[in-house]
């Protein structure tokens, strides 16, 4: 790497006042390349970085419409965890979990990765038994969890509700400790930076306006900024998956639906886990500056405005009081949102195309941050081989057809129809 | 804050109704059709950004169902029609 990144260069910077150098290039698109990437976000990044860092595959280019972090991968709520329960998927995360864990240093970026523990909660003896049974499953995968009861949970969690009047009195939880969170900004620059250092083009304010294709083959894009030739193509734009599948003809199992975050003013350090309600799908966190992020539920119509509804604040601070009633007369700071590709069956799509050449990565719904190292690493593997990685074979476009749909959580993905 | 204007209530705040989803694919008959085309049906969306036909039903008012058009881009309801009443397009 060019400019490495330490102590050493930090002081060398501090005491010679010059500026740092620009992270990546602003490199003009060349006529063709070997692989086009559409979407600049954390997975298209980090599917360019192991293009050229595993594969050897450096002629590559990222096209983002807007600018590097403007899209999902900065809107996120940062939480990075492997406690999932399915066949592919507890192996895909958990994979994702250990690159998450050498990515600082990967990437000589600091991602911030900071393992401060995960605790899903469980409110009551059904529950628990089902947290019971996903943890035994993680762990005969060789990823850690612990089963907390009542009095554990209250120990590491002190400041939940644990009063007689609780609406959701806390029965247990299962506990991930090396879940945690990342800074999800530091994650794009770090990629984009790791990859432009491979000589990967990163090509911002650039938005793809349909496909150049030879009959079923797709042999390049056309662009804002010119036509480029592709040898291979890869749609990695969450959100808008189904708009630019639609300029090649495609028509995706995907709706876009919008989920909203939220940030509280700053207090003193008080929760130091990552707390997923269970009576709701809620969860909070503390950030660095001392604000309490919450996320929720989708709003529950497709939508494509990035403005969330207002009975979604009252929902998710409702969910806040009932399992912290300490915060309620928190203010909250901010909030946003963020356009996501919602499938059937709440699991996202990687893999083949029916048109030669096109790959696709979308279909994310809740959990494509997490997601991030591995779908980088799996996507890369797939575009150079031509065939996907054994870890993401569960997810295939076609999967509805042949009755193999993939479902968490047993009830699909959309509030409307549950 | 998205406001639907009932055919019987009218302007209701959008949380009084259930979304129904897309208004505009026709349902196979039953007992006709191929797997491609319940496929399709079912799982698959035109997921437009733009004007989408849409169901929503007045739960919490006067419980039918409406066929509106909404434009996703900016959530503007242009129309809103009893869906017994309302024509595919």
């Amino acid at each position: 790497m060019k400019h490495r990144y330490s102590a050493a260069a930090l002081a060398r910077h501090a005491l010679t006042g010059k500026p740092w150098p620009r992270a990546w290039r602003a490199a003009p698109p060349k006529t063709d390349y070997d692989v086009v990437i559409i979407g600049g976000g954390g997975h298209g990044l980090a599917t360019a970085y192991y293009l050229a860092a595993n594969h050897g595959i450096k002629r590559v280019a990222v096209l983002e419409r807007s600018y590097i972090g403007s899209g999902n991968v900065g809107r996120n709520t940062t939480i990075v965890r492997s406690n999932y329960m399915m066949p592919g998927n507890t192996e895909f995360f958990e994979h994702s979990m250990k690159l998450w864990e050498g990515l600082s240093h990967e990437l000589n970026f600091n991602v911030m990765l900071s393992q401060r523990g995960q605790c899903v909660l469980a409110h009551g003896p059904s529950q628990f038994d089902v947290l019971a049974r996903r943890g035994n499953i993680m762990r005969l995968n060789g990823i850690e969890a612990e089963l907390l009861e009542r009095n554990e949970v209250k120990a590491l969690l002190p400041y939940l509700d644990y009063s007689a009047e609780s609406r959701f009195p806390i029965y247990g939880g299962l506990l991930q400790r090396r879940a945690g969170t990342a800074r999800h900004d530091a994650v794009a620059w770090g990629y984009a930076r790791a990859a432009d250092d491979h000589g990967v083009d990163i090509i911002e304010n650039c938005e793809v306006i349909g496909f150049e294709r030879d009959q079923d083959r797709i042999t390049g894009v056309r662009t804002t900024r010119g036509t480029i030739g592709a040898g291979r193509t890869l749609i990695s734009v969450a959100g808008h998956s189904s708009q630019v599948a639609a300029m090649a003809g495609l028509r995706l199992p995907v709706e876009s639906h919008l989920l909203q975050a939220f940030v509280t003013e700053a207090i003193k350090p008080l929760v130091d886990h990552v707390i997923s309600f269970g009576a709701e799908l809620f969860y909070l966190s503390q950030s660095d500056k001392g604000g309490l992020v919450f996320g929720g539920h989708i709003d529950g119509f497709n939508t494509y405005t990035q403005r969330g509804q207002f009975h979604k604040v009252q929902n998710v601070a409702e969910c806040a009081v009932a399992v912290m009633p300490s915060i309620s007369r928190l203010r909250l700071l901010r909030h946003w949102a963020g356009i996501q590709d919602m499938t059937p069956d709440g699991s996202p799509f990687m893999g083949r195309t029916p048109l030669a050449n096109l790959w696709l990565n979308g279909g994310w719904c809740y959990q494509g941050f997490k997601a991030t190292p591995a779908a980088g690493w799996c996507m890369a593997h797939t575009v150079a081989h031509g065939e996907e990685h054994p870890l993401v074979r569960h997810l295939a476009l076609d999967r509805f057809r042949s009755g193999n749909g993939y479902d968490e959580y047993a009830h699909g993905n959309w509030t409307y129809k549950q | 804050m998205l406001i639907i204007p009932c055919p019987h209530c009218g302007a209701r705040d959008y949380t009084e109704f259930r979304y129904g989803g897309d208004a505009s694919r026709p349902r196979p008959a039953h007992g006709t059709g191929t797997v491609n085309e319940w496929h399709d049906y079912v799982f698959v969306f035109d997921n437009p950004k733009g004007i989408h036909r849409e169901y929503w039903q007045h739960v919490q008012g006067c419980r039918q169902w409406l066929v509106v058009e909404r434009n996703t881009a900016t959530n503007e309801l242009s129309r809103a029609q009893l869906a017994r009443e309302a024509t595919r397009t």
